[in-house]
């Protein structure tokens, strides 16, 4: 029995769209762009999710083009928003964003572009007063995600890309962990691209979109064919995209209900910090997305929390170091300046419409035994705090 | 998902020796501990002994452990280990041993062994009254996962050995030798060390030049020559497999010591006449001579 709780990873394919994908994979492998009915039906699908997939964005059907997944669409966006305006040089995005916008912008600075990375506070939101100082007239492109992968913070998207637009610059939102989880309508938005997957939507892993505002002057990143209007060569991974729009549709329908989401979600971070001493929600303070909570345990490690967990069949996440694979803690949670303690005993639980009340009462059950055991493993507790503070400074970055 | 042995996961879900050693002030018993790692680095280990005094033997162990899945379970191991052992085969326990007893461990996780290795030197160091050197360097970007390695450490130790590759780095200091994800890490600071190196020379060399030759003050001399041989010589011995040192100055002689295979190469004199003193005349003082000590 596996109790899935790590949905800001990846997400269950839905039954519907696995259902309405198969014939995609079997009968219907016609290519969409052939000269005759048996690939032009296939075609026809691929038009069919395209509603489905603007109709939750609130796009027109040719604003969306369709990606691999969401690192494609990153990398397309900043590299079409740079080839937009190719005499700015310079690029506004935060520090917590995902390694796929991140670490392009590293790239880029090693080309001579000038990287502004707007910082977080304590709850993880940034301040709209920097952001405002920070974009100029040279500014090519701002940047920045629409909610927080690890916390779940949600970022004042129009509000950014209002004072982009009064600069000239171009707007793109990483929206892979809110669409489908936070309502949209770009019809009335300062957006010009934004970025989604399939995988975090109950679609397959493999495919994505870009919404790409009508007039705006896009060049592709991949080159060669005439695919998506000439925006994104490749054959159409068919039966993928058929599922997105499958998942799109649900995804719009299942918007009335997130709010049982943030409930149950709620109630989980309740009665583990009414359970466990010595625990807090990080970016608990601020707006959220309804299905993350992101929980800092003190004096124990993530990833031995994770596999305590694993042990009673839960999937969760963690942004301690060890997890990683770099060693270097989450750099989400250490750019909110939380303490080493929290940092290194932070476990994520994602929900989806698919999480139940007993599957979050069977956290709450066994999850202060295992902190508990833990901690009695550990050298830290909290009579040492005061010790620990002298060499829990977050480091400079 | 880490690909974590059967016998990690044993004693991670159920450790054994956890927990720490009263102190009875009992006749011959000594307890001890020694203690590795912080909080900020993501790991911290605390080990226990109880050493009989007039044996050197651990009789008994326990840990205490900040830590992921296998940091616990080689903390467990470690004490299932040494218990028994005197003091000195416990110091030749090495962290393979650990990861051994283990049934191996992760190469990214190999760490957690070396920390044990760590703690129990520091325990033993504790009991023997023997102080341990701390190295601020143990804070800093880590560069090196697998083995726990920061800038700073790889700064300090390349730059005192004079290491110029990725290779003799990880030699020296283990950092790239697991996974090697960080080799291209190791790289960009051997590059920036050379670097700032490079800039050291140059203003060294501008100040100097500002002052006519004929005026080279001994340092001024010295450091010139030391940059020639640095730059333009050095790295030409050592492509043979040679090296050179500078010895002393004294006047215009320069005595240098010949290493490696200069040292019993048959054509070290024509090296160093050849080479070095034409060079150093050139780019220093015509009048130099250059003898081999």
């Amino acid at each position: 029995m596996v109790l899935y709780l790590d949905n800001n990873a990846t997400t269950k394919i839905a039954t519907d769209v696995l259902k309405v994908m198969f014939p995609y994979l079997s009968e219907f492998y016609g290519n969409p762009s052939s000269m005759h009915s048996f690939g032009g039906q296939v075609g026809a699908a691929v038009q069919d999710a395209r509603a489905q997939v603007a109709d939750l964005l609130g796009a027109e059907d040719t604003e969306i083009i369709f990606t691999s997944c969401g690192s494609e669409g990153n990398n397309t966006a900043i590299h079409a928003a740079l080839a937009a305006q190719p005499e700015k040089r310079h690029i506004v995005t935060t520090v917590v964003e995902h390694p796929a916008i991140l670490n392009v912008c590293k790239h880029l600075e090693k080309k001579g572009y000038t990287v502004t990375y707007l910082s977080v506070d304590g709850r993880g939101q940034i301040d709209l007063m920097e952001v405002e100082a920070a974009i100029t007239g040279g500014t090519a492109l701002v940047t920045t995600m629409h909610a927080n992968n690890e916390t779940g913070v949600v970022f004042p998207v129009e509000q950014i890309g209002a004072i982009a637009k009064e600069c000239g610059a171009t707007f793109h939102v990483d929206a892979v962990q809110s669409v489908g989880k936070l309502p949209i309508d770009l019809k009335n938005s300062t957006i010009d691209l934004l970025t989604l997957s399939g995988h975090k939507l109950h679609a397959p892993k493999g495919i994505g979109a870009l919404y790409c505002r009508r007039g705006f002057r896009f060049r592709p990143f991949i080159l060669g064919g005439h695919q998506e209007r000439g925006r994104r060569a490749g054959t159409p991974n068919v039966a993928s995209i058929v599922a997105l729009g499958k998942a799109a549709e649900l995804a719009r329908q299942n918007l009335l209900n997130v709010d049982r989401e943030s409930r149950l979600r709620d109630l989980l971070e309740q009665r583990l910090l009414a359970l466990i001493p010595d625990c807090e929600v990080n970016g608990g303070g601020t707006t959220r997305l309804p299905n993350t909570t992101n929980i800092g345990f003190k004096y124990i490690e993530g990833e031995a929390i994770l596999f305590m967990l694993d042990k009673h069949g839960i999937c969760a996440s963690s942004g301690s170091a060890c997890t990683s694979g770099s060693l270097d803690p989450s750099h989400v949670l250490t750019a909110m300046g939380l303490p080493y303690t929290i940092l290194h005993g932070s476990i994520r639980f994602s929900l989806s419409r698919f999480t139940t009340e007993a599957e979050i009462q069977q956290v709450v059950d066994v999850m202060p035994g295992i902190v508990e055991k833990l901690r009695a493993i550990s050298p830290f507790n909290s009579e040492q705090s005061e010790w620990l503070q002298g060499r829990d400074l977050v480091r400079a970055t | 998902m880490w690909d974590y042995s059967e016998k990690v996961l044993d004693l991670f879900y159920n450790p054994l020796n956890q927990g720490v050693i009263a102190d009875l002030h009992e006749p011959d018993v000594a307890v001890v501990y020694g203690e590795v790692g912080s909080i900020a680095c993501g790991d911290a280990l605390r080990l226990h002994l109880k050493i009989q005094e007039s044996t050197e033997t651990i009789l008994d162990s326990q840990f205490q452990t900040f830590g992921c899945t296998s940091a616990i379970a080689s903390s467990s191991a470690l004490t299932e280990i040494i218990k028994g052992k005197t003091l000195d085969e416990a110091l030749n326990i090495n962290n393979q041993d650990i990861a051994d007893y283990l049934g191996g461990l992760p190469e990214a996780k190999m760490h957690c062994s070396v920390m044990g290795q760590e703690a129990l030197e520091a325990a033993i160091y504790n009991y023997r009254g023997i102080e341990i050197e701390e190295h601020e360097e143990d804070e800093g970007t880590l560069i090196c996962t697998c083995y726990g390695i920061t800038e700073p450490r790889i700064r300090r130790v390349a730059i005192e050995n004079d290491l110029t590759t990725v290779e003799q780095v990880t030699n020296y200091v283990k950092a790239g030798g697991g996974c090697g994800s960080c080799l291209a890490g190791i790289e960009d600071i051997l590059i920036e060390i050379k670097q700032e190196k490079a800039a050291t020379a140059t203003r060294v060399a501008a100040e100097i030049s500002a002052a006519s030759p004929d005026s080279l003050s001994p340092i001024q001399k010295i450091n010139l020559i030391q940059k020639v041989l640095a730059e333009e010589i050095r790295p030409v011995l050592m492509a043979d497999g040679g090296d050179v040192e500078l010895f002393d100055v004294s006047g215009d002689v320069v005595k240098v010591q010949l290493k490696g295979a200069c040292g019993s190469c048959d054509s070290s004199l024509a090296t160093l006449k050849g080479s070095i003193e034409t060079r150093l005349q050139s780019s220093v003082a015509t009048e130099l001579t250059v003898v081999a000590v």
